[in-house]
């Protein structure tokens, strides 16, 4: 199943977060990588996306979309930081 | 060094009115768009366009920015593909007034500023070539006199996005190496071919010169391109992807 890149999160999570957090730091819960969230692999399925570690492929994240709301799972990121 | 600062990011849906199209190749087409409130962007951001049926359906994509800087008119460009159900419709049916909504500008990695005075590569396939024009355009304005290169891959001479604009733009900072996939302008000294790494090395400003390189296109072609970087001695750092979608 093909893939793209963490940029397109940039829509979606700007329900959630001020600040773009495609450039926020994630660590993989999975290896321990630290990366920007926009180097992650997002794979969609209609309005459902799955962001899995470039390094180890472990779920990062995942966003379910409807009409009325959004949700996010936090299920493998340890930790968030965003440069100030 | 790199400001990767946050951006701040608009989640409200702005709404866009088509102020001009232009045919750019037989499937493709720029759109110039007027949005209140979008406030400009940076070159290589990109925007979620969300498009509503009737029946209350909607369709949301990413498209990217061909233009860059400040003022509330921005320009896209749309490939389209025949079994899509978004694109075919931004090349084919939208018109000159009709409504648009848009979430944007979007993203802060993928992105060059000005004041990034270091070399830079841009490598794009296709419709990837839209946020490397929008990079392009944003050097030229700027006066900056950073080297900038960059790898153009379609399939055909027919297939080129900003043809013209892009031949004004060359100068002895900004060079263009042109890789044609299927078929080749007449009197062309290779033929047409895939890019390969031997290529990619030889038109391409060498990792001993530490360049940022930025890779767009097709998912395929971008993650051929990526590995071949990094086997060429890139680190991965310097190299950012935007994957289109597709194979
Ligand atoms: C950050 C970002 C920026 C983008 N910028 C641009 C842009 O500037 N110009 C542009 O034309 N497109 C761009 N795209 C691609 C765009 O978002 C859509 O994917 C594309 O227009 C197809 O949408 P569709 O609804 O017509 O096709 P869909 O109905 O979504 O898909 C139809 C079929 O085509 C396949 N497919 C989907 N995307 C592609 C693709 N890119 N190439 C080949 N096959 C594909 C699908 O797997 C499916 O089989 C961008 C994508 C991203 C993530
Ligand atoms: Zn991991």
């Amino acid at each position: 199943m093909t893939h793209l890149d963490g940029n397109v999160l940039a829509g979606p999570l700007s329900e959630l977060f001020s600040v773009d957090m495609t450039v926020a730091v994630g660590r993989c819960a999975g290896c321990g990588d630290q990366s920007v969230l926009a180097s992650a692999m997002v794979y969609e399925s209609g309005p459902d996306i799955v962001v899995r570690c470039h390094h180890c492929d472990d779920v990062l994240m995942t966003l379910v979309q409807s009409p009325d709301d959004l949700r996010v799972e936090f299920r493998g990121i340890q930790m968030l930081r965003v440069t100030r | 060094m790199t400001t990767t600062a946050p951006v701040p990011t608009p989640s409200v849906w702005k709404v866009g009115v088509v102020a001009s199209v232009h045919t750019e190749t037989p499937t493709a087409r720029s759109i110039m768009i007027d949005v209140p409130g979008w406030g400009g962007n940076l070159a290589g951001q990109h925007l979620d366009l969300r498009l509503s049926a009737p029946d209350g359906y909607q369709a949301v994509r990413s498209y990217s920015v061909a233009s860059a800087g400040p003022g509330e008119r921005l320009e896209l460009a749309v490939d389209r593909l025949p079994d899509g159900e978004v694109s075919p419709y931004l090349v084919d049916d939208l018109q000159v007034g009709d409504e648009l909504e848009i979430r944007g500008p979007l993203g802060g990695w993928f992105v060059w500023r000005p004041e990034q005075t270091g070399p830079v590569q841009l490598i794009g396939g296709g419709s990837g070539i839209v946020p490397l024009m929008a990079m392009a355009r944003a050097h030229a304005a700027s006066g900056s006199t950073a080297r900038f290169k960059l790898l153009y891959s379609v399939r055909s001479p027919h297939d080129v996005f900003f043809a013209e604009e892009l031949a004004s733009l060359a100068s002895e900072h900004f060079e263009v190496t042109w890789v044609y996939t299927r078929s080749t302008p007449t009197a062309w000294p290779t033929p047409a071919g895939r890019l390969t790494p031997a290529v990619l090395e030889a038109a391409t400003i060498p990792a001993s010169e530490n360049p940022a390189v930025f890779v767009c296109g097709p998912t395929g072609f971008v993650e051929s391109v990526a590995d071949w970087l990094v086997a060429l001695g890139h680190p991965a750092a310097s190299v950012k992807t935007e994957r289109f979608g597709g194979k």
